[in-house]
């Protein structure tokens, strides 16, 4: 099947020739990283995780993200998404495939990687992650795969394929509770260690996940001819809303929480990353954008004829993954880290060395997603026809 | 009293070196170095048999003073890239309320204000460093020590996050080039991993005193057994009223201040 992937038209070419120059980009960068060390990147003693564990976050939840096409589909016989399912699931794919390649990009040693499986330390949430992150790649990518080759043979999937499909439901939110555990268990970390964490992720995860979902379907639209139809669009819109709204109440309570408790360790993250912490404000524009685009987002979605008109629906939709992409990426992680255990407020900027390897690992997904969909698009418009 | 306690320390960090070098010399091969406070007499560790523990007397502490941090970083290769990014420390001064961010900052006297008070790995007995480590390249020995391996370390970081002190330091570049005056006592660390105070595990194994306590001019730092009822470190916390930072997180410190 993957043959297919190989015959394109010339703008095909172009941008995977594109792709493939971002990513020889992003490897020698990370060539410099390997060599000089992560002191290429932004990070520093106190703020210890950057760009690359801020990706890494926001993309698991772009995977379990699938699970809003998936179930309904699988579970509630929901037709209109008959088109859409495969593309959230490869879309999940190579989600987690990034996903996992920074979190190597991240580590001082990447050549000691397996010690992470030769010592397995059940205590440590990373080892749960690595297991539930390689587990739901494995069971996207080989599920999708053996569905699309049963449609293109015309025959009904092998038995053991729709259990399999069945048990990715659950594991989508394993895998980014999973996640959200990694720092919600931390003390001394108060901007984390909060029980709302987990629900938050997952709400945002799927509000971001499915808007990134209609936005990929309408440009598959555009470039293929390829139509998931408009009725699955908004459906997925309207899921994106409750979901995105459901994300924004969680973030209030924690406003809530924090000031009205009035607890000093419990609000100065939220008070760095809003308004500013003595006199430091590195982040306050950024996250008021991120705050004002995603509820602008969701009023525009809130309209069913705003919804329906695509325009409006692309520029809502791209409101709602940067609005989350902020909050997530780097109000979330950064914000963790400020103040320091010491009271320290320190500033970060990503290096222009981290921002190529960061746009690397994007390009490596971007490529495995392209060819994924050229191989789907050939099937589906064959039977088409 | 004083050379009784003295004796004590001796039977219980020295004694470790017979077994230490019976494991160097493969004779005991399933005990390693990590275990030197074991008796050779005895079968098994015994977990939380010794905690070693450190009270800082802060009022004792002279200002301007930086011995006991020198010793440590000297005795340990701790590299000096004289930049905040890259900073590698394991044992440095703060101000009253960086080290104590959750006590009462309300009317503090002024001389307290002025102290400088000193900030190293807690070596906590609930420590959450470990719990998040993946691999048990940080991990806690059976004396209470929180000890590394560098040789297992990913690199990973969730260490640094996990510890809410800052005890923690990651190696952002090679620290080799930074090591102006290299001792051949202690092993040097690669890019790419965490280090921290190791409350001197290589000197306690041929029973000595941590170089900070040993380097002190004021006798300001205590080190000794905490499960020991007759230690001086347990004495002197009985005789005064001493402080741990954060405790409210649960972590069970074993440096205390007296203030
Ligand atoms: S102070 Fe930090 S590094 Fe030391 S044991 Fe406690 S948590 Fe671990
Ligand atoms: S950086 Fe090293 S010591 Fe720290 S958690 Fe990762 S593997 Fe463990």
């Amino acid at each position: 099947m993957i043959e297919k992937a190989l015959k394109g038209n010339r703008s095909y070419w172009i941008w995977i020739a594109f792709l493939i120059a971002v990513i020889a980009n992003g490897l020698s960068a990370y060539d410099q990283q390997r060599w000089f060390g992560l002191t290429v990147t932004g990070m520093g003693r106190d703020i210890s995780w950057g760009l690359y564990i801020a990706q890494f976050t926001f993309l698991v939840g772009v995977a379990a993200s699938a699970v809003m096409v998936v179930l309904p589909y699988y579970l509630h016989h929901q037709k209109e998404f008959a088109k859409t399912v495969i593309i959230g699931e490869f879309m999940a794919v190579s989600a987690t495939l990034m996903s996992m390649l920074f979190i190597l990009a991240d580590m001082g040693r990447p050549d000691r990687l397996l010690n992470i499986m030769l010592y397995p330390s059940p205590h440590s949430m990373v080892f749960w992650d690595l297991l539930v992150l390689s587990g739901y790649l494995l069971m996207n990518l080989v599920s999708s795969w053996a569905m699309l080759g049963a449609e293109r043979k015309g025959v009904p999937p092998k038995a053991w394929v729709k259990p399999l499909i069945y048990l990715s439901i659950p594991w989508a939110f394993s895998v980014h509770t999973v996640t959200a555990f990694l720092y919600a268990g931390m003390p001394g970390r108060h901007l984390w260690l909060t029980a709302v964490l987990a629900p938050r992720f997952l709400a945002s995860a799927f509000a971001a996940g499915t808007a990134l979902l209609i936005l990929v379907s309408l440009i598959l639209k555009r470039t293929t001819g390829f139509d998931t139809g408009n009725e699955a669009r908004t459906k997925l819109a309207v899921l994106a809303t409750y979901t995105g709204l459901a994300n924004f109440f969680f973030l209030g309570t924690e406003f809530f929480t924090a000031f009205y408790s009035n607890v000093p360790a419990h609000k100065e993250s939220l008070q760095y990353l809003f308004f500013g912490l003595e006199g430091k404000c590195q982040f306050v524009p950024l996250m008021w954008f991120s705050l004002i685009s995603g509820v602008a987002s969701i009023i525009v979605l809130l309209v069913p004829a705003l919804r329906k008109s695509t325009p409006w629906l692309v520029g809502a939709c791209s409101a709602l993954v940067l609005s989350i992409w902020i909050d997530k990426g780097v109000g979330l992680i950064l914000g963790g880290f400020v103040p320091s255990p010491l009271q320290d407020i320190v500033q970060y900027t990503p290096t222009a060395t981290e921002i190529f390897v960061t746009l690397g690992i994007w390009g490596i997904g971007i490529l495995l997603l392209t060819l994924l969909l050229k191989v789907v698009v050939a099937v589906k418009m064959e039977k088409e026809q | 009293m004083m050379n009784e306690q003295r004796r004590e320390f001796i039977k219980k960090t020295a004694l470790g070196v017979l077994v230490g070098l019976g494991a160097a010399s493969g004779l005991v091969p399933a005990f390693s170095l990590e275990k030197t406070v074991l008796p050779v007499w005895d079968e098994k560790p015994v977990p939380g048999k010794i905690r070693w523990g450190m009270l800082i007397d802060t009022r004792k502490c002279k200002e301007g003073c930086q011995q006991c941090a020198a010793a440590c970083h000297h005795a340990h290769n701790v590299p000096d890239f004289r930049n905040k990014k890259d900073e590698i420390k394991w044992l440095w001064q703060n101000p009253y309320q960086k080290v104590f961010p959750t006590a009462s900052q309300q009317f503090v006297s002024k001389e307290i204000q002025d102290r400088s008070y000193l900030a190293l790995c807690n070596h906590c007995a609930e420590s959450p460093c470990t719990k998040a480590c993946p691999t048990e390249a940080t991990f806690k020995r059976w004396d209470g020590i929180v000890a590394m391996d560098y040789h297992r370390c990913i690199g990973c970081r969730f260490c640094m996050a996990a510890c809410p002190y800052g005890s923690r330091s990651f190696n952002w570049q090679d620290p080799r080039t930074a090591i102006h005056d290299p001792v051949t006592t202690y092993p040097t660390r690669e890019q790419g991993v965490v280090e921290k105070c190791n409350f001197c595990s290589d000197r306690l194994v041929k029973g000595q005193q941590p170089a900070c306590t040993e380097a002190c001019p004021e006798q300001a730092l205590t080190f000794g057994d905490l499960n020991d009822p007759r230690s001086d470190i347990r004495l002197l916390l009985e005789a005064n009223e001493t402080m741990q930072r954060k405790p409210e997180l649960g972590t069970k410190p074993s440096v205390f201040y007296i203030i």
